[in-house]
């Protein structure tokens, strides 16, 4: 088994809200952001597929059809947008960078071809990161 | 769905690797530059890696504020800007960045209640870094 991590970068802005909380939760819970205006960050997106190393080609997975799918399902869709009023997982679920995660693990897991997906590790900024592993 | 959150926090400390168990030989053999009876720093980078269902009412793993002031609190305002080498938990342990890395360990391990802890890496240098994950 070998792994290969493939990585891209998108920018986005969101803001942490939600309407079951009173103002008053949503500031003490989300503090800074929770400003409705929302605020941005420069998002690194790196994600591992696994299997094992075609003989012929020497390859786990083609990487340009692996570059081709994160741009069509990922970038297409997140890169320089507002992520709570333009992409579909967040129009009733809070963009944090755990859900953005978990997002781009659904978008991309039935799309590789044959590779399986091992990781979806995303940046918020150099030093906040979330992985997620497709657990339950 | 379970998900595993990392931060990385930033610290500045000074330490000399010395064995009481050695002789003055085998310290400077083990420990070469790093045996200056002086001691000498690096600026730390601990990388907190916690787990946990992400909470569907907010969205998280677990608050980063909660995770922030606990780190804050517990482990930088113990070891940055000092010596470890004055440190109690180093009284006789010798402060490598493993000790350091365990120690560091421990304390969000015993304290830090709002999601898992998995693991705890360190950096001492860009060049080398340090996992304990208990």
């Amino acid at each position: 088994m070998v792994y290969l991590t493939r990585k891209a970068e998108f920018s986005a802005s969101h803001y942490y809200h939600n309407p079951d909380f009173t103002p008053e939760e949503n500031r003490r819970v989300f503090g800074r952001c929770n400003n409705p205006n929302g605020h941005g960050h420069n998002y690194t997106l790196e994600v591992t597929v696994k299997g094992e190393v075609d003989p012929r080609s020497g390859f786990v997975v083609d990487l340009k059809q692996l570059k081709e799918v994160m741009h069509r399902e990922v970038l297409d869709a997140m890169d320089h947008r507002f992520l709570n009023k333009e992409v579909p997982e967040f129009l009733h679920r809070i963009p944090t960078t755990e859900n953005i995660a978990i997002a781009i693990w659904q978008r991309l897991a039935t799309k590789l071809d044959k590779a399986r997906l091992h990781r979806v590790r995303v940046y918020e900024t150099p030093d906040l990161f979330v992985d997620f592993y497709g657990e339950a | 769905m379970k998900a595993h959150l990392s931060r990385r926090y930033l610290f500045s400390a000074s330490h000399r690797l010395h064995s009481e168990a050695m002789s003055t030989e085998e310290n400077q053999a083990t420990y070469g530059k790093c045996n200056n009876p002086y001691g000498h720093g690096h600026n730390y980078v601990i990388e907190i890696t916690v787990s946990g269902p992400v909470d569907a009412k907010t969205g998280m793993v677990c608050n980063l504020t909660d995770l922030d002031g606990f780190i804050e609190r517990e482990v930088l305002a113990r070891y940055d800007h000092e010596n470890l080498n004055m440190l109690k938990e180093f009284a006789k342990d010798v402060p490598t960045t493993e000790n350091l890395c365990i120690e560091i360990y421990e304390i969000v391990n015993r304290g830090f209640r709002h999601a898992h802890l998995e693991r705890v890496r360190l950096e001492e240098t860009m060049m080398n870094s340090f996992e304990y994950a208990g």
